[in-house]
């Protein structure tokens, strides 16, 4: 392995502050890990734009990074193109299901001007803790931004579903 | 455990965590935020300003909202609203500091506030940009689900515009903004439907607030291009809530400010402005 390939495999192994059962690598929020001048550069991308929990994955980075031996690190913010919860890895969202979150289903594509919905949001999901196809929404706003509420109605429990954008 | 504060125990040496606040980031580190060529860097600014601005101050009335909904999901609703327009906001306001820096308040040397900082806790009302249709104080729950609509429609599609802006960061902090205003004009518009067509007490609050924020509509076209698209999507919700377009004419002082700002920002910048040389 290369002086990259081992700063990536470490900046690979580092979880989102707010669902710790995801790595960033996993939430497709670390978009590239590459070493110039002896300076690892890792850049990441934020889920919505007032994701609060920006300022800690880049501290955990830093010091995961600097920990596994790599002297001089830097995180940068990349913009571009915006993140999708289609980013998600097929590891991510098992990773999601054993914790009992329900993944997100495709994000609808948008072409030409957005679309007004005047219908409620509508998905067909499976209950993450008894597989369950009978579920109802209780929230489309849940506990951060990328989370809506629902219920399942045969086991009964509430479980949290990450929204598509 | 350290008696002095009571988190000190449960940080386990690392006092980088952000749930209690002692450190912030640029949020455009390490993003090119060299103007290009043909941009004019003046104007660049000004247009981050403003839109950044406007999502600001409504912003800050949206948190106002926080505990007082009708329904605790709804509380919730206007909180994400409220998150997604100050974290635009942060990125605005850093994109135009970083495009003419000669914007930016200059505090005391050695004063650690970062630019989007300093624009947003230390200018006066009469330096902010935005619209009244922001700034205006909040009413009853149809004022909010009113002013949502459209304040959303105009800046969504203000923001599907920017998307394709020289400058590739405003187009891609408007990419982002476009995902985040769609659900936003999507609840106000099924709430607007809802109101409507509810009870006559809800109908009547609904068409009270439609009156008292429609002189104020006209104000968010900055380029009359914009109406053709939002009446469209507007004409859409009206006809399902079958409320009538409102006939008032636009008020007058475009470009000027209520009130109601200098009261809002005084709460706003109390401690920033208090504290020049504070650490957070």
């Amino acid at each position: 392995m290369n002086v990259r390939e081992r700063a990536a495999a470490v900046a690979a192994q580092v979880r989102d502050p707010e669902m710790p059962m995801l790595t960033l690598a996993d939430l497709g929020v670390l978009r590239d890990v590459a070493v110039q001048d002896d300076v690892v550069v890792a850049s990441i991308t934020p889920t919505y734009s007032g994701c609060p929990a920006m300022a800690t994955m880049r501290d955990d980075l830093v010091h995961r990074l600097t920990d596994a031996g790599f002297a001089r690190v830097r995180v940068r913010v990349v913009l571009s193109p915006a993140w999708s919860s289609d980013w998600i890895t097929d590891a991510g969202r098992a990773a999601l299901r054993a914790a009992g979150l329900s993944p997100p289903v495709p994000a609808p594509a948008v072409t030409g001007p957005v679309p007004l919905t005047l219908g409620t949001t509508r998905r067909a999901l499976t209950c993450p803790r008894c597989g369950s196809g009978r579920t109802s929404r209780v929230s489309e706003f849940g506990a951060t931004a990328c989370k809506a509420l629902y219920r399942c109605d045969d086991c009964l429990e509430s479980f949290d579903h990450i929204k598509e954008i | 455990m350290n008696d002095d504060s009571v988190y000190d125990g449960l940080l386990g040496g690392d006092s980088s965590q952000w749930a209690f606040g002692t450190d912030f980031e640029d949020p455009l580190a390490g993003v090119d935020t060299t103007v290009p060529d043909g941009v004019h860097a003046a104007e660049l600014a000004g247009l981050c300003l403003r839109l950044g601005d406007d999502a600001l101050v409504l912003s800050q009335r949206l948190a106002e909202w926080c505990s007082r909904a009708p329904e605790l999901e709804e509380d919730i609703a206007l909180a994400n609203f409220a998150l997604d327009l100050l974290g635009q906001a942060r990125l605005l306001l850093a994109r135009a500091a970083a495009a003419d820096p000669s914007i930016v308040p200059v505090l005391p040397e050695g004063s650690p506030v970062p630019a989007e900082d300093a624009l947003a806790f230390f200018r006066e009302a009469g330096q902010f940009r935005n619209v009244r249709m922001a700034e205006v104080p909040n009413g009853d729950f149809a004022h909010v689900v009113v002013r949502l609509l459209l304040f959303s429609l105009v800046r969504l599609a203000t923001l599907e515009r920017l998307t394709g802006s020289p400058d590739a960061v405003l187009a891609a902090i408007a990419a982002k903004g476009v995902k985040e205003l769609t659900y936003h004009r999507d609840w106000a518009g099924r709430w607007f439907v809802t109101c409507a067509q509810g009870t006559d007490e809800s109908r009547r609050r609904l068409l009270t607030a439609l009156d008292q924020l429609w002189p104020l509509y006209d104000e968010l076209f900055t380029t009359d291009d914009l109406r053709a698209g939002t009446d469209v999507v507007l004409d859409q919700v009206l006809a399902v809530a079958g409320v009538p377009r409102p006939q008032l004419a636009p008020l007058g002082g475009a470009g000027t400010h209520t009130e109601a700002l200098s009261l809002m920002l005084a709460e706003m910048q109390v401690v920033a402005r208090a504290h020049p040389m504070g650490r957070w």
